[in-house]
């Protein structure tokens, strides 16, 4: 992100305002999803649906990585493969005791 | 002897050393909460039941934490946005308010602490207070590092500007990375400890 013109700098700026109108807004959905009745796997699935969109909006457009180089995709994918596995270790655990 | 790429480019990696630097660090900052989040799962998943956090917790305070945070994310890249725009005036401004919205969500967390310790939730009471107290207590420290750094180049480290801008705007660009970091770890928190 270290050749932008001040034209696009100012076109970022206007995407930021509305990448926050955004993030707010789903924030009151966060909330609003948790007063709902959906079933106690529907509310935690829907609650993490709307984190990674706004998770997502946070990683694409404040941390800018839509213009990211090639080195920081590979970074992220190794990461994610690692998170994933720490992740599924205790799932694994819960499907294995299930199981039994 | 001058550090090599603080503001060019390294042709082989096509960043700057700090940029590079900072991403291979939020990368050892994913696995980092991501244990805590694996041990959430597991203590969760390991008892028949487990609290509401609503039952502990206070949701409006939390609702306005993440607020705070959303908007000190905005502000804090709009203050990287300012010296791209040569307006050093506003980044003053903006980084300004970036510590003010980070200032207030740590009096927020203080009230819910102190509130919880009043009427006797403490980690030790029970598992889910244990993870939540772990969890939140570790962000708040990330929120205090972030604070620390975010004053130093808002006060006495503002004066790189004057002699190196584009490493300045660099570096401040990382320190954003950082702090948008820290709000996408609350952005799970929230729901996972508060809401479900």
């Amino acid at each position: 992100m270290s050749e932008l013109t001040p034209e696009e700098v100012k076109h970022h700026i206007k995407t930021y305002v509305l990448v926050f109108v955004a993030l707010a807004f789903l924030t009151v959905v966060t909330v609003g999803i948790s007063y709902l009745d959906l079933g106690h796997v529907g509310g935690i699935v829907l609650a993490l649906i709307v984190a990674s969109i706004k998770g997502t909006l946070v990683a694409c457009y404040f941390m800018h990585l839509l213009d990211e180089k090639v080195t920081i995709y590979w970074t992220l994918i190794a990461t994610v493969v690692a998170f994933l596995i720490l992740i599924f270790v205790p799932l694994g655990n819960m499907l294995a005791q299930a199981k039994i | 002897m001058d550090i090599p790429y603080t503001v060019k480019n390294r042709p082989d990696t096509g960043l700057y050393n700090g940029k590079l630097g900072v991403w291979l660090f939020l990368a050892s900052e994913v696995m980092l909460f991501g244990g805590l989040f694996s041990a959430y799962i597991f203590l969760r998943t390991g008892v028949d039941s487990w609290p509401l956090g609503t039952e502990y917790l206070d949701v409006p305070l939390a609702t306005l934490n993440t607020l705070f945070l959303i908007t000190s994310s905005v502000t804090m890249v709009m203050s990287w946005a300012s010296l791209k725009l040569n307006d050093f005036k506003k980044f003053k401004l903006y980084s300004g308010v970036t510590l003010f919205l980070a200032l207030a969500f740590l009096v927020v967390k203080y009230f819910e602490y102190t509130h919880k310790f009043h009427v006797g939730y403490l980690p030790s009471t029970n598992n889910f207070l244990g993870i939540y107290f772990t969890m939140t207590g570790l962000h708040v420290l990330h929120i205090i590092g972030g604070m620390i750094v975010i004053f130093y180049y808002w006060m006495p480290g503002a004066k790189m500007w004057e002699v190196d801008p584009e490493r300045f705007t660099n570096r401040i660009e990382i320190v954003g990375l950082y702090w948008h970091f820290v709000d996408l770890v609350w952005i799970f928190l929230f729901p996972v400890l508060y809401l479900l």
